[in-house]
């Protein structure tokens, strides 16, 4: 097959983002399906040890927390999610990490505007965002509860 | 069962988020967001609770499903204290795990040191 560059660059572009794709996929539901597998084993284990389901709930997530915090101070969330992509963001582990790594990492700036302020910097967004919704959806429960019956 | 459900939902919540990060140009930041939000407006339309119910972790590990406790938190507090409830609601159900992170966040600044990132 006789190929101008142009015509390879082409061809190239044409399967470059196919191929990553579906591993990038394959790793992102493995890991993220795993991480989310813990967290039900946690919470049932909770829930074994006589503790209610939004207890339980909590907890496990408070369990999932800690450990991705652990693994961030350690470097390995970071390897995981250099592979895993939205398989170690989307989950609480996730959140988990934005807060954790940033905390450690600005901590030479010092405890309050460092490590303070600049573990917000994706929480921030993420908690202001999803209290914006929250409270407009409060509002409008409230008003249109009587009708709900 | 539930431990294959959690599984296979959760990894694909992940996957679309994914799909986002290969396919679009949102940053994690923004996709976070979305998730949150996505999260409030899905359980405001009474979709997800099914989908907790059926897939437990799976739906309630993944920040969509944190929206998902926000909305919940804000309809249980507007039942028992009315429209102050659409302010406290959110919070109060969301609370252990920001408490969680942020907590973590210190005693990791404290005890830890920066590593390169990769």
């Amino acid at each position: 097959m006789n190929l101008t560059k142009q015509q390879y660059a082409e061809l190239v572009k044409k399967a470059s983002p196919n191929s990553k794709l579906l591993p990038d996929c394959l790793w992102a539901f493995v890991v993220g399906g795993a991480i989310c597998l813990l967290g039900q084993v946690l919470r049932n284990a909770y829930m074994v040890w006589g503790m209610t389901l939004t207890d339980a709930g909590t907890l496990s997530s408070a369990t999932l927390v800690a450990m991705s915090a652990v693994a961030t101070s350690l470097g390995w969330y970071q390897k995981l999610a250099s592979k895993a992509g939205a398989g170690t963001l989307v989950p609480i582990t996730g959140f988990a990490n934005a807060v954790v790594s940033p905390a450690i990492e600005f901590k030479a700036e010092g405890f309050v505007m460092g490590t303070g302020a600049k573990m917000f910097v994706i929480a921030g967004p993420v908690i202001v965002w999803g209290m914006m919704a929250s409270v407009i959806w409060g509002v409008v429960y409230y008003f249109i509860r009587p009708f709900l019956g | 069962m539930q431990y294959v459900w959690a599984f296979v939902i959760g990894g694909l919540i992940c996957v679309v988020g994914q799909l986002l990060i290969d396919l679009t140009t949102l940053t994690p930041a923004r996709i976070l967001v979305l998730y949150v939000v996505a999260g409030v407006v899905i359980s405001a339309l009474g979709w997800y609770d099914p989908l907790v119910e059926f897939a437990g972790s799976g739906a309630t590990v993944p920040l969509i499903g944190f929206g998902h406790l926000l909305a919940q938190g804000v309809v249980h507090a507007v039942e028992e204290s009315g429209l102050l409830g659409a302010l406290t609601g959110g919070f109060s159900a969301s609370a252990g795990g920001i408490a969680a992170s942020l907590v973590c966040g210190v005693i990791a600044a404290v005890i830890g040191h920066s590593k390169d990132q990769c």
